[in-house]
């Protein structure tokens, strides 16, 4: 254990508070079994996501500047974002700030008509919920902390895209031994294979779930699940882990809809990271929130003794 | 300049004649339309300053062509039609005519960002298909696509009570873009999880679609917010010359 971030300001974002309750109840769940304090920032604000993005940029860079005041009024200087859409905006907004003049202006501006501090770039850091466990407890210290290990189940990690694209927002990845890959991040293998489970080779860690237009464009996101489920289960895994809440909430979606549109049946389940390694520790699926998932992988972790 | 020519072997340049003889010759067949000018004339000088003013496409200029955007694309492997490189040449080169063939399918950018890491001349190729959306339908050549639709729900929502409840996003968009909700998969999903889900929870996500989540004290962030995208609108309509 490093005693680094033992204390982090926690921004669950929107969709944990809806679709991904799951993974709010297990990342605290997570946090307080491994004697990790994280205090949630004070009456915060939507990131901006994609579609404020798509919007303006600019706009989406004020909305997240607005959060990393909220962690500095706190006295952090660490925020963790569970979420890949706020962990990879808070980064962005960062970046913007301090790299784009333009964007100073308008989160000045902005700032000023709404009451609030500017947010100065380079006060809080803004890190993942795999950062936070990888480096306030470290693989090491998991295994000493499993009660129920995960041996013998098989998992392919999923990233995603918004954890590791584009590389200049993450200044601190790819920056050799110990540090993540942005072209094929290792965080979640490290910390599940810890926990006793066996991550399969899986191709597709950092491919794209169609997330942006899960509604929008349904058939497009739907091919793009399914091959990651199938892929997924080609490679042999029982699980695929997620560690983004659309991500999450897309797997879950599109594959009933491939279902029932395309025919395509696959029996692959989907759970976050933070409920395995929960279970891991001994936590009861009812605790990390299993029931609150869209699908039911309760066969399987009876299969095996988990939860 | 080198001289641009349209590709003329294209399905709607085929012509088929049953029965054609020409001076005593049988030429009944499949025929290419060659009499047509191929020179492109008719170019848009402006298209590149104008995406190029819209928020996303600033670095178009950069592009070299090389390619690594098409070659990593999420879209591009399930539809080849769907072509980042070929779009920004066109809009570089003012080819307007052959950019509008694809004008219904350029929204369809899923926003991975593996153009973006590949780019070796950070031309920011996410961001161009995002801008050349916007200027689709800002010039009136395409009609709101649903993309835009979804993001309009969400920001309106985030922008008058600075968060989103999922629930009322998703339902806004389905009634905006006139689906029903009744959808075969939607409901077994729904089924599925009601089946299963703690009561507590239930609760409490009913709850949100009533007692709405809202970030406190938000009005005046919420009136800056909407003073800046008016702004925005007038400064892109008129770096497009539009009316303002």
């Amino acid at each position: 254990m490093s005693g680094k971030y033992q204390k982090v300001a926690y921004y669950p974002g929107c969709a944990l508070e809806g679709t991904g309750h799951a993974y709010d109840r297990s990342t605290k769940e997570l946090g307080k079994a491994l004697g990790l304090e994280i205090a949630e920032l004070e009456n915060w604000n939507c990131c901006g996501a994609m579609e404020v993005k798509n919007i303006d940029p600019k706009l989406q860079t004020y909305l997240s500047a607005r959060n990393l005041s909220i962690a500095e009024n706190m006295g952090f200087d660490t925020v963790m974002a569970p979420c890949n859409g706020c962990y990879h905006n808070l980064k962005k907004a960062e970046y913007d700030l301090a790299k784009d003049a333009a964007s100073r202006e308008v989160t000045d501006r902005l700032s000023r008509k709404a009451g609030h501090k500017t947010y100065e770039a380079g006060t809080v850091t803004t890190i993942h919920a795999l950062d936070w466990i990888k480096e306030a407890i470290g693989e090491d210290g998991l295994k000493a902390r499993v009660k129920n290990s995960l041996k013998g189940l098989k998992i392919a990690n999923y990233y995603g895209c918004m954890y590791t694209r584009p590389r200049h927002i993450f200044p601190e990845k790819d920056r050799g031994p110990g540090s993540e890959s942005t072209s094929k991040p290792h965080f979640m293998d490290d910390l599940l294979a810890a926990a006793g489970a066996e991550c399969v080779e899986y191709p597709l860690k950092t491919a794209c779930c169609g997330g942006a237009h899960t509604l929008s464009d349904c058939d497009t996101s739907t091919k793009l699940v399914l091959n990651l489920l199938t892929t997924a289960e080609a490679c042999g895994a029982d699980v695929i882990a997620t560690e983004c809440p659309t991500c999450h909430t897309g797997l879950e979606m599109h594959q009933v809809r491939a279902e029932k549109i395309f025919g395509k049946k696959t029996s692959v389940k989907i759970l976050y990271f933070t409920q395995l390694l929960g279970m891991a520790l001994g936590l009861s699926a009812r605790r990390v929130g299993v029931r609150e998932n869209l699908s039911d992988p309760s066969n399987l972790l009876r299969e095996r003794g988990l939860g | 300049m080198p001289i641009h020519e349209k590709s003329l072997i294209r399905p709607e340049n085929l012509i088929t004649h049953e029965h054609l003889e020409l001076d005593g010759v049988d030429v009944s067949g499949h025929w290419s339309t060659f009499i047509r000018s191929r020179a492109v004339t008719d170019y848009n000088e402006q298209m590149q300053e104008e995406i190029a003013a819209l928020p996303g496409g600033e670095f178009i200029h950069r592009c070299w062509q090389c390619g690594s955007c098409t070659n990593a694309c999420t879209v591009n492997a399930i539809n080849p039609d769907y072509n980042p490189r070929y779009w920004i040449y066109l809009i570089r080169m003012g080819l307007e005519e052959e950019l509008l063939r694809d004008k219904d399918i350029i929204w369809q950018c899923v926003s991975c960002n593996k153009c973006t890491y590949a780019c070796p001349r950070d031309v920011n190729p996410e961001g161009v298909m995002k801008a050349t959306t916007h200027w689709l339908e800002l010039k009136g050549h395409t009609e709101k696509k649903p993309s835009m639709v979804f993001d309009e729900t969400f920001s309106e929502q985030v922008f008058a009570t600075g968060k989103i409840e999922d629930g009322r996003v998703l339902r806004q968009f389905f009634a905006r873009t006139n689906q029903s909700l009744l959808q075969d998969w939607l409901v077994a999903l729904v089924r599925g999880l009601v089946s299963r889900m703690p009561v507590g929870l239930l609760m409490k996500l009913g709850l949100a679609t009533v007692f709405r989540p809202r970030t406190r004290g938000w009005a005046a962030a919420s009136a800056a917010i909407a003073e800046y995208v008016d702004e925005r609108k007038v400064a892109d309509r008129r770096a497009l010359g539009l009316d303002v």
